[in-house]
């Protein structure tokens, strides 16, 4: 692990006034976050009575914001100044209410104004301006098409012709070739740590050593690149002082620690419209300075949660200016605002401390939300009062995630934090090139079909030989298959090494890259949809007899399945071995091939929303799937064909190796709140068994839905989005959407009358 | 063997007396509910004796589920065959042994051994249901002994009409009793289910005698089992019962009603609306007034 030196050698003694009462250690010479994390904190195992609600102020602060948001719902978006390519310092200070706020800062001059962000790609502008009828600027225009070339132009000159085949026929998809690629953590919480002077220093450092190198290609990037971020520092402090705070020195109280905390990441959303813009992992660093105040007696229970609320009022403001078809890939205006709360230490300390129920707390006190994504770190040896408290929110709002923190801990150490949803990275010391993902069920059908696309019939692949017969052969389409993924991954990862060239090139992420280590290790984020479509596939053509039909060309765009099979999501390993089998196959062609600065191949079973573009862009599938029908998301199982039991479900998923995904696995579930239990107590008991079952399983990441009223309701009407909504009577298990109305309404009046 | 049903008769297919209460047919019909578990086949006089020793079962499907089939999540097995023929019943599926799947009771016992994490976790365990499970009680007896040999809670869900086929021996494996008492009343007992309540009456006592916890389960039809005096009968019964924890009303529902069709029975209740929650709590306050904890 590297460290950075701060230049002042400061001891117990000399420590600056801000750092009263910390307990020193390596930190307060090096930046060390967790370090003075592991020094400072103080775990609470207690449960969650000691919560205050939200103040009239804060309520009064949402509410502004509140009757603001159906004008946005109802247009796309609020407002976009058109004219001001974003950077840190580009716009003048932008408030909601200047006097009743606590936490300070906006992307642009008002809340909800959208910036432009043309260094990813100015088509991307372009195209997201004339959707909301906004006139595009002819001076930002000629700049950025005449002198200034963009990530997205330098992506598209370096390109194969193989790349650019396999992108424009749906197998690779969702590359972030025309936009920011995200998925990166600044380590913020140093901002508030040290202070942005400090950083600066020690960048400084970095680069004195820096230059004692030879002038060779990589030195002269790290050189260049040091010398982004030490610019891009300025004019944080730049920017905080125009909201009045001199951010050079340490926060010196919890309101400042959040304030300066808060700048840092706001610095990094002015610059960045990346797909994914996470927090990181703040609650407890947060907790130490809040704490500090709390047992002086400056600061009340009430004034340190107003404050915390008031941070997350900010984070859920935050709004890129996108185009209809990135919504359609990740849709619902997604920013991931990812932040990871709890989890336990190496040394055996939960991470868990009042201010991670205070995150929490923010979803009853300003209702529930989308952002930040609140993602708990789950461990069955998490205190109990956490855990329960946890349960309950999610029971009460749906709008918690869960990632296993011994699957986490043990590769990433304790102090990484979720990028996206699923992606752990150790904050500060990490970061990853955002891959998307491939689709391997049109791969199979690539396979079947000689490298021809089963929709266009163009060969997009290499010319192979197509199956022969009447009747599909498991192991001749396997070995087909296997050839296939030998093409796509070498594709694959040809596509993602020019991507990243760009993005470094045209888009590099200062600020962000700035709070980080001068040494990082990167992971080339590779990912897979369409898992259990495949396995499915598979297991059809092992254990049944799958008769493929051929058009007038002789491509095969249909399959006659006769027969039974078994089928992903039961937790029966004929069909479980085969999706393994995938997930390591896969990987290992991905490994293969050499990537851009050395980055440590990773892998991801996830699709977000994508799953229903990759579905509709995919012929029909031989295990029954017709031709446009979504595929499941992440790596759930296909809607309707686990009938175990949504953990019977989840231990299918949950044998997927993490060793071979290490940039997640993806499970969705839901659940209504009677499915869990006839008491409140009895449903988060039993919410807290689940998880404590499926993390002890090795289950990765979940999902959990339970739904109210309200959202079988909107099941009702847009039963697209709930695939896989399962409720269940006693002895009898139904999908939801697949009832009649009346069925339907039924359900609805004997689940919310509480009388199952 | 045979199960002699008139299925195009209206109202509940009588099932006749003396019938055997292990065995089937070998026309099987299989389906994904034993996804999973390996089924078995085996020559006749082989598969017999395999039946009577309980090392083979007649299963209709299994699943993980948490908080209806008893506390945590649970293994619940599904076993075929049932001698009533519930108006109401919402798994006419599992009324015929000769429906389900031959599954060996060690392949059953292997799943419940990989779910003992599951279990421990979440305070859960195995539930063996059906169809009526002591239509098969060599078989589970099998199980009941296997899973408490591992130390995994166990609980079976049973109408009681044929609680004498559980013996001392094997009241002993188990931790939970899901009963349901279908009605108070003898003649609307015998409405619903074509058979008698007296046997019912008799397990409930026995269990109680013993101190074998109980969840009493009673199903709310309008028009059949909603009488007042009907669930009075019910309750004054349950109230006499020291070992019985709670009691679960459960409000009748039109899930099961494409079985029916699919099977090719009559389904008396086709017009049978849920009950109101008004009713609904009439009769949880009839349960409550005798100072029950019901649901």
């Amino acid at each position: 692990m590297s460290t950075t030196a701060v230049p002042q050698q400061v001891s117990e003694q000399t420590m600056p006034e801000s750092w009263d009462g910390f307990v020193a250690g390596p930190w307060v010479d090096h930046v060390d976050v967790r370090d003075f994390i592991q020094r400072n904190y103080s775990p609470y195992t207690g449960d969650a009575s000691f919560l205050a609600g939200p103040t009239a102020r804060t309520t009064a602060m949402w509410d502004r914001l509140a009757v603001m948001f159906p004008v946005e719902r109802a247009k796309g978006v609020y407002d976009i100044d058109a004219t001001t390519p974003s950077t840190i310092t580009s716009h003048a200070p932008g408030y909601i209410a200047q006097d009743d706020e606590v936490i300070v800062g906006l992307q642009t001059d008002a809340p909800l104004k959208r910036a432009i962000m043309p260094n990813g790609g100015y088509r991307m502008v372009l195209n997201s301006l004339q959707t909301y009828g906004y006139e595009a600027d002819p001076v930002v225009t000629e700049i950025f098409t005449k002198y200034r070339k963009t990530h997205n132009d330098g992506v598209f000159d370096v390109y194969p012709p193989a790349v650019r085949a396999a992108r424009s026929s749906h197998i690779i998809t969702g590359l972030p070739d025309a936009y920011g690629r995200g998925r990166i953590i600044g380590d913020y919480r140093r901002v508030a740590l040290y202070g942005v002077d400090a950083l600066i220093a020690a960048k400084k450092l970095e680069r004195a050593e820096l230059d004692l190198e030879r002038s060779v290609e990589n030195v002269i990037r790290d050189r260049e690149e040091l010398a982004e971020q030490v610019r891009a520092l300025g004019e944080l402090k730049a920017m905080a002082a125009s909201y009045g705070y001199d951010i050079s020195g340490p926060a010196t109280t919890g309101r400042e620690a959040v304030q300066w905390l808060y700048f840092g990441y706001l610095a990094a959303v002015k610059e960045q419209n990346g797909a994914a813009m996470s927090l990181g992992r703040t609650s407890t660093f947060l907790d130490v300075f809040l704490q500090r105040d709390l047992e002086a007696g400056t600061l009340t229970e009430e004034q340190a949660q107003e404050i915390i609320d008031d941070f997350v009022i900010k984070l859920r403001i935050v709004r890129f200016l996108r185009t209809p078809e990135y919504d359609e890939l990740f849709s619902g205006d997604p920013t991931w605002v990812t932040e990871s709360i709890g989890g336990m230490g190496e040394d055996g300390r939960p991470l868990v401390t009042r201010t991670s129920f205070r995150y929490l707390q923010t979803l009853y006190n300003l209702g529930p939300a989308p952002e930040p994504n609140m993602t708990v770190f789950w461990s069955d040896a998490l205190p109990q009062g956490f855990k329960d408290y946890c349960a309950q929110v999610s029971i009460d709002t749906s709008a918690v995630q869960y990632e296993s923190d011994d699957l986490i801990r043990g590769s990433w150490g304790d102090d990484a934090a979720i990028a996206c949803c699923v992606s752990p990275m150790r904050v500060g010391k990490q970061m990853q090139f955002f891959g998307a993902r491939v689709n391997l069920a049109k791969t199979l059908l690539y396979a079947i079909n000689g490298g021809r696309d089963e929709v266009s019939g163009k060969q997009v692949a290499p010319v192979s030989a197509p199956v022969a017969g009447d009747v599909l052969d498991y192991d001749d389409v396997m070995a087909k298959f296997d050839g296939l993924m030998d093409w796509l991954a070498q594709t694959y990862v040809d596509a993602l090494n020019c991507v990243h060239y760009m993005h470094d090139k045209y888009a590099y992420e200062r600020i962000e890259m700035a709070l980080h280590d001068r040494t990082v290790l990167r992971t080339m984020a590779c990912g897979i949809a369409g898992l259990s479509v495949v396995a499915d596939s598979l297991s059809a053509i092992r254990y049944a007899t799958v008769r493929p039909v051929r058009d007038e060309n002789g491509l095969v765009t249909e399959y006659e399945i006769e027969g039974d099979f078994p089928t992903f999501g039961n937790d029966d390993d004929r069909v479980d071995d085969i999706a393994v089998g995938l997930v390591r196959t896969f990987m290992e062609k991905v490994r293969r091939f050499p990537t851009y600065r050395d980055a440590v191949h990773t892998q991801s079973v996830l699709t977000i929303t994508s799953n229903v573009v990759y579905g509709k862009a995919t012929g029909s599938t031989p295990d029954g799937r017709l031709k446009g029908q979504p595929f499941a998301p992440g790596a759930n199982p296909m809607n309707g064909r686990d009938t175990h039991g949504m953990l019977a479900s989840g231990l299918s998923v949950a044998k997927l190796p993490y060793a071979a995904a290490q940039d997640g696995i993806s499970l969705t579930s839901s659940v209504v709140p009677s499915g869990l239990g006839r008491t409140r107590e009895e449903q988060v008991r039993n919410l807290v068994g689940l998880l404590d079952a499926y993390t002890l399983s090795e289950g990765y990441h979940m999902n959990v839905n339970v739904l109210n009223r309200e959202t079988l309701l909107d099941a009702m009407e847009h039963p697209e989005n709930y695939p896989q909504l399962t409720i269940r009577v006693s002895g009898y298990a139904v999908n939801f959407v697949r009832l009649t109305r009346e069925q339907q309404l039924d359900v609805l009046s004997r689940t919310f009358h509480g009388a199952v | 063997m045979s199960t002699v049903t008139d299925e195009r008769q209206p109202g509940a297919p009588v099932v006749a007396l003396g019938m055997p209460l292990v065995g089937g047919s070998h026309e099987r019909a299989h389906g994904h509910g034993t996804a999973g578990l390996e089924s078995v086949e085996a020559g006749r006089s082989a598969r017999l004796a395999a039946v009577r020793a309980g090392d083979l079962g007649s299963v209709h499907s299994w699943e993980l589920v948490t908080a209806v089939d008893g506390p945590g999540t649970r293994l619940t097995v599904f076993l075929s065959g049932c001698p009533l023929r519930c108006l109401y019943c919402h798994n006419p599926d599992t009324m015929e042994m000769r429906r389900g799947t031959d599954v060996a009771a060690d392949e059953l016992l292997a799943r419940i051994a990989r779910y003992r994490g599951v279990f421990r976790a979440t305070g859960g365990g195995l539930t063996i249901s059906g169809g009526e499970p002591l239509m098969q009680p060599a078989f589970v007896r099998r199980l009941l002994r296997g899973a408490k040999a591992m130390g995994v809670h166990t609980t079976i869900d049973t109408s009681g009409y044929l609680g004498a086929h559980l013996s001392d021996e094997m009241l002993d494996d188990v931790d939970l009793v899901l009963l349901d008492v279908k009605s108070g009343d003898p003649a609307t007992y015998r409405r619903v289910t074509g058979r008698d309540l007296q046997p019912t009456l008799d397990f409930g006592r026995r269990l109680a005698a013993r101190g074998t916890e109980i969840w009493v389960r009673f199903v709310l039809v309008p028009g059949l089992t909603d009488d007042e005096a009907n669930v009075d009968a019910v309750a004054d019964h349950v109230a006499t019962l020291s070992s019985v924890a709670r009691v679960e009303v459960l409000p009748f529902h039109q899930m099961g009603r494409d079985k029916w069709a699919e099977l090719g029975l009559t389904y008396e209740l086709e017009d049978t609306q849920p009950p109101t929650p008004e009713l609904v709590e009439r009769v949880r306050g009839q349960f409550r007034s005798r100072g029950l904890t019901t649901f």
